[in-house]
């Protein structure tokens, strides 16, 4: 028994060593809740504006790239730990967050966030605002009069909206115009906030190497005019 | 899937829900059911291993041993789950990683921990960086059954003790009487006995354990809660050919019916091995067995 133990470890020791080559593939994490930024469409395969503009730099970075979903409240940690090397999911690039981890530059510009609520005059100084947690509008509520109400997932702050445990949500425009469009009860307020340094891709701070490439490979979309292609596709806001 | 799929927007209703039922997204929770199955199935024996060993270092009569058994059913057992799940598995993996780290990479100088990131040589990686994605999911499934299986595992072993105590001190007297070793009593007499009374306080932990498997999203395993969740929830026409409003909790209905369903069939299997284990037992049930026999 113990022989065998020993020989399987050893095959699987000798197997990993061969295939070891530093980033041979990266492994991009993103939410895969958040249209059109990232979403699961209906073949189960991650899509959006992040997907098509994800795999366009790994292509000219010469990458192999690989798509993981991890939920929004732990994504930093297991960047951090390791269990994939980008987030590439509408994170706003902000000052606290920089602490943690790296980002390459911005993406997209700071696009306006907007509030969505079933009538138009709800009260934003002292009323119930929803927002996702860990997010820059849950910051945002947090230092204004009203009450903050923080969601796991974006899904729930609209649904909180709806069932009136939140008077309105906060959140990235282009996420919520889809959603006041189609739905008749709800609609988008003319207030806007304009908070963050616009969408970055998110790095470990040790590898640098990696944020180098990715940096890169954005000048080169931002100068040949192919982003502002991809961010007009998916409606993300204005251009570069 | 079906050939009439094309173009949702113009089917009827039956046919509709046919194509919707039937999208890739839809098997990701088809096939999530069959996780839950495949992790109830492993780790349920596993943890009734774990409880065993538990139990019976606990009973020891080497001092450190009985220690070690007590230890760690008092530890795991006081530690909430959420924290234990939380904790305990990024630990792991990191000790692993670390471990591998020593042996395969001696002549790294870098520390491994640099700021807030843990960092390791790729070969350590555990599962490696450039593995599949399949590979990923394998190794985070093995260390959620790992998991669960220590925190079941605790709780049985405090039942399967209880039950060892609880077998007739005459019927271990006999068999020493009979000139059986401590090993032989132990094995022939003492355990073939101790599972009709471990069995009641051991199906109220299956019945648990099947609750808990929505734990697993903690751990990064994509459950039917968790899909249950992301499908029911609102769907804009413009990135689904098959929109619809909040429809979670008909997602959430169709989850109570299944474990409604899936805890009541364990009753009845439960009930039956009840009896089945009853039978010629030196208790007031396998008493009442043998009278309705005769």
């Amino acid at each position: 028994m113990k022989s065998i133990l020993f020989s399987t470890a050893a095959v699987a020791m000798t197997a990993t060593f061969a295939l070891a080559d530093g980033h041979s593939v990266v492994r991009m994490g993103t939410e895969g809740a958040y249209p059109p930024y990232n979403f699961i469409n209906d073949a189960g395969e991650v899509d959006g504006f992040e997907r098509e503009l994800g795999d366009e730099l790994c292509a000219r970075a010469e990458l192999t790239c690989e798509w993981v979903t991890n939920e929004w409240d732990s994504i930093i940690p297991n960047l951090v730990s390791g269990n994939y090397d980008t987030i590439i999911a509408g994170m706003s690039i902000t000052d606290e967050r920089d602490e943690v981890i790296d980002f390459t530059q911005n993406y997209t510009l700071p696009d306006p966030s907007a509030y969505v609520a079933m009538s138009a005059d709800v009260d934003l100084e002292g009323g119930v605002l929803a927002a996702q947690a860990n997010t820059i509008q849950a910051a945002f509520i947090a230092e204004t009069g009203a009450t903050l109400v923080e969601f796991a997932t974006p899904e729930e702050t609209i649904a909180a909206v709806k069932n009136g445990e939140a008077d309105a949500v906060l959140a990235d425009k282009a996420f919520l115009t889809p959603i006041a469009d189609e739905d008749a009860d709800l609609m988008m307020l003319d207030k806007e906030e304009l908070i963050g340094g616009g969408i970055g891709l998110g790095l470990r701070e040790s590898d640098t190497e990696l944020k180098e490439k990715f940096d890169a490979a954005i000048t080169s979309m931002k100068e040949d005019g192919s982003l502002n292609a991809l961010i007009a596709k998916w409606e993300i806001g204005d251009g570069f | 899937m079906f050939s009439f799929c094309t173009d949702p927007s113009t089917l009827p209703d039956w046919q509709w829900m046919a194509c919707y039922l039937t999208t890739g997204k839809h098997m990701s929770i088809y096939w999530s059911v069959l996780t839950v199955f495949l992790l109830l199935a492993i780790t349920a024996p596993t943890a009734l291993a774990f409880g065993f060993a538990g139990a019976s270092a606990a009973r020891s009569r080497i001092a450190p041993v009985s220690w070690l058994g007590r230890g760690y059913i008092a530890i795991v057992r006081g530690v909430p789950d959420i924290a234990f799940f939380l904790f305990f598995v990024i630990a792991l993996d990191q000790a692993i990683e670390y471990l591998r780290h020593r042996a395969l990479c001696p002549d790294w100088t870098e520390p491994v921990r640099q700021g807030n990131d843990f960092v390791v040589c790729a070969a350590a990686k555990m599962p490696l960086g450039n593995a599949p994605q399949w590979i990923h999911e394998t190794y985070g499934f093995g260390l959620a059954v790992l998991t669960f299986a220590i925190v079941f595992g605790a709780f049985a072993a405090n039942v399967l003790f209880g039950a060892m105590r609880a077998v007739p001190k005459a019927q271990l007297e006999t068999a020493e009487a009979y000139g059986m070793t401590p090993r032989q009593t132990f094995w022939r007499v003492m355990v073939p006995q101790m599972w009709v009374f471990a069995l009641p306080g051991l199906s109220n932990l299956w019945m648990v354990l099947i609750k808990a498997t929505p734990l697993l999203f903690l751990l990064g395993v994509e459950d039917i809660v968790y899909w249950a969740r992301e499908l029911g929830g609102t769907k804009t026409s413009r990135f689904t050919e098959y929109p619809h409003g909040d429809w979670r909790m008909w997602y959430f209905l169709a989850l109570l019916i299944f474990y409604l369903m899936f805890t009541r069939a364990s009753e009845i299997v439960l009930d039956r091995l009840m009896v089945r284990l009853t039978r010629g037992q030196a208790t007031t049930g396998g008493e009442a067995q043998r009278k309705a026999a005769v």
